[in-house]
């Protein structure tokens, strides 16, 4: 049930000049979410910045008896919304409207889980690895950056067993390079006899990669589209993508409510904006 | 408070309508708001055909508004007559149909499928949307066009025929008179205005369209004086909208001449803002000491005031 919520600041910590992290007291919609799901966010009454903006929910946060009571939001300053959640106060408010959107399929075993995070779509890989955990599902994390100090919150995922693998474009930590590049590495040598299953989140050009990469090595692939958004629940019909469709006539659908998560073969890649 | 308005043969239950483009087909909402608190929907503008729209980027924030090139994407009137309105039909809201054509044949054959539909309350008639290349623009810039449209319209049904009116014209009075001659049952102001932004990094603009249609508080005054013009001009209900974001915005609305209003941006930034609309005129009525909502409709007061 989507809720719209006042929700509490709990905390706002900086991990780096550009990155920061907000903890929100959201009991209600922490209860509901599903791996992937967003929130579509207001930091500020008035009418500048106007509209809401999409933001993945990163962690769910729990009260000492274990109820969830919270999110995270993993936010980098980009724009005007950005800039105002990196400076966000804690005690002061903001306004969460969601859960929404489609969530990743965690897999079970013997299947194994692939996921490839580009800087901030690191985001949704919180949850998706908490619910892979409890199903026992051997799991990857390719997590890539321009630089090391972008890479972050690695030990959630070490706390969980999944095996980490990292890249950096100037090659401060890991591989250098982009993530792309180990991804297709591990992708060649698995064999076909393994089921593996490739979840994607990040820029439009590194999900393009990951699904010709995938489809290239028949491998299945869930990703996270990242699209401007007017209203998150399909009243406005900004958010849409191209997907493939019979006909030759361009179809377009929304986002919000048939995405974020998608089969990275339905979509029509050669037409996505990036 | 009685809050019910008649919009000719059209009765609804509150003054408060989702706009056309804001609100899907109604249905996409059901599960988040209770569509019985709105008077009623004006569905995602229709064509015969479906329609992909244009591509992203469609939508730009502006200083307090947005620009908007969604490029009426559609499912099409047969699509929406099979898939969408049997469910919608089910709430208790008005159920208004926004039409869109390229010729006056097409509004009349829209027109007729819709008579026949079941569910179908009334007829919003798109003569004003700025981001389509053909059709819609050119009848609604001028009364002509207007009269011949709407002419063709009510020789084709019985449902009311509300058409909706560009501002993106000299005199939209004049639009409104030649809506009302033609037999309108009510006209709807106003859509949103030609406009662009334009990326000053790559110099190019920011909707994919070029051009688009801007909406939300920005335009609320220019929207308000269009209807108090209108309203001096016709006798024909209105149906005020233009960047109504609270319940003031509302009554703004009325007392210039609104008999009823849309809300469209407003709806993305908060869906949830129905009931705290309703409320809202409910203390301003307990407050003034009014008990019809239709006391207020164009009761401004201009005495010892005039227009320069």
């Amino acid at each position: 049930m989507v809720v719209d919520v006042e929700a509490t600041v709990l905390s706002n910590v900086r991990l780096s000049d550009e990155y920061n992290v907000l903890e929100l007291e959201v009991p209600e919609i922490a209860a509901q979410t599903k791996p992937g799901q967003f929130l579509m966010v207001k930091p500020e009454m008035g009418p500048d910045p106007l509209l809401r903006r999409p933001f993945s929910i990163f962690e769910i946060l729990h009260d000492q008896k274990g109820n969830p009571k919270g999110i995270s939001l993993l936010n980098k300053r980009v724009g005007i919304t950005t800039e105002l959640l990196f400076h966000k106060q804690p005690g002061s408010h903001m306004m969460c409207l969601g859960p929404l959107g489609r969530p990743y399929k965690p897999v079970c075993p013997p299947t194994e889980a692939w996921m490839v995070a580009g800087g901030v779509g690191l985001a949704p890989f919180a949850t998706l690895s908490y619910a892979l955990a409890k199903h026992q599902t051997i799991s990857t994390l390719f997590y890539g950056a321009r630089h090391g100090g972008d890479l972050f919150y690695l030990d959630i995922f070490e706390r969980l067993g999944i095996r980490i693998v990292l890249a950096t474009e100037d090659g401060s930590r890991g591989e250098k390079g982009q993530i792309t590049a180990p991804l297709e590495n591990a992708l060649s040598k698995s064999p076909p006899s393994k089921d593996v299953v490739v979840y994607a989140c990040g820029p439009t050009a590194m999900l393009k990669k990951v699904a010709t990469l995938a489809e290239s090595y028949g491998r299945t692939c869930q990703v996270s589209v990242e699209q401007v958004m007017g209203c998150g629940l399909g009243g406005c019909y900004s958010c849409v993508i191209p997907v493939n469709k019979d006909s030759k006539s361009r179809h377009y659908v929304r986002s919000c409510i048939e995405g974020p998560v998608f089969l990275s073969e339905e979509i029509f890649w050669e037409e996505m904006d990036y | 408070m009685d809050l019910s308005i008649k919009l000719g043969q059209l009765h609804l239950k509150n003054p408060l309508i989702a706009a056309s483009g804001c609100f899907g087909y109604g249905v996409e909402y059901a599960n988040v708001v209770d569509l019985s608190t709105l008077g009623g929907i004006v569905v995602k503008g229709l064509f015969l055909e479906e329609r992909s729209g244009h591509p992203p980027t469609r939508i730009v924030e502006t200083p307090s508004g947005m620009l908007n090139a969604i490029g009426l994407q559609g499912i099409g009137v047969h699509q929406f007559i099979q898939e969408k309105l049997p469910e919608l039909r089910l709430y208790r809201t008005a159920v208004i149909v926004n039409i869109c054509g390229s010729t006056t044949d097409e509004y009349a054959e829209l027109a007729r499928i819709l008579s026949d539909a079941e569910g179908v309350d009334a007829l919003e008639l798109n003569v004003s949307c700025p981001n389509i290349k053909e059709g819609g623009i050119e009848f609604g810039c001028n009364p002509g066009g207007i009269g011949e449209v709407v002419s063709r319209v009510r020789q084709a049904t019985h449902l009311p025929i509300i058409p909706k009116l560009t501002p993106n014209v000299e005199d939209i009075a004049s639009l409104a008179i030649a809506a009302e001659e033609a037999g309108a049952n009510a006209i709807s102001l106003v859509n949103t205005f030609l406009a662009m932004a334009i990326d000053v990094e790559t110099k190019r603009p920011k909707l994919s369209n070029v051009l688009g249609g801007l909406s939300g508080p920005a335009i609320r005054p220019i929207a308000v004086r269009m209807v108090y013009e209108c309203h001096k001009a016709v006798s024909i209900p209105i149906i005020g909208m233009g960047g109504i974001m609270n319940s003031t915005d509302v009554l703004e609305f009325i007392i210039a001449g609104s008999s009823a209003v849309q809300i469209g941006t407003a709806n993305f930034v908060d869906p949830f803002i129905w009931p705290k609309l309703l409320k809202g005129i409910r203390e301003y009525a307990h407050r003034k000491d009014i008990h019809r909502l239709n006391e207020l409709v164009g009761s401004i007061t201009t005495e010892d005031q005039e227009t320069v």
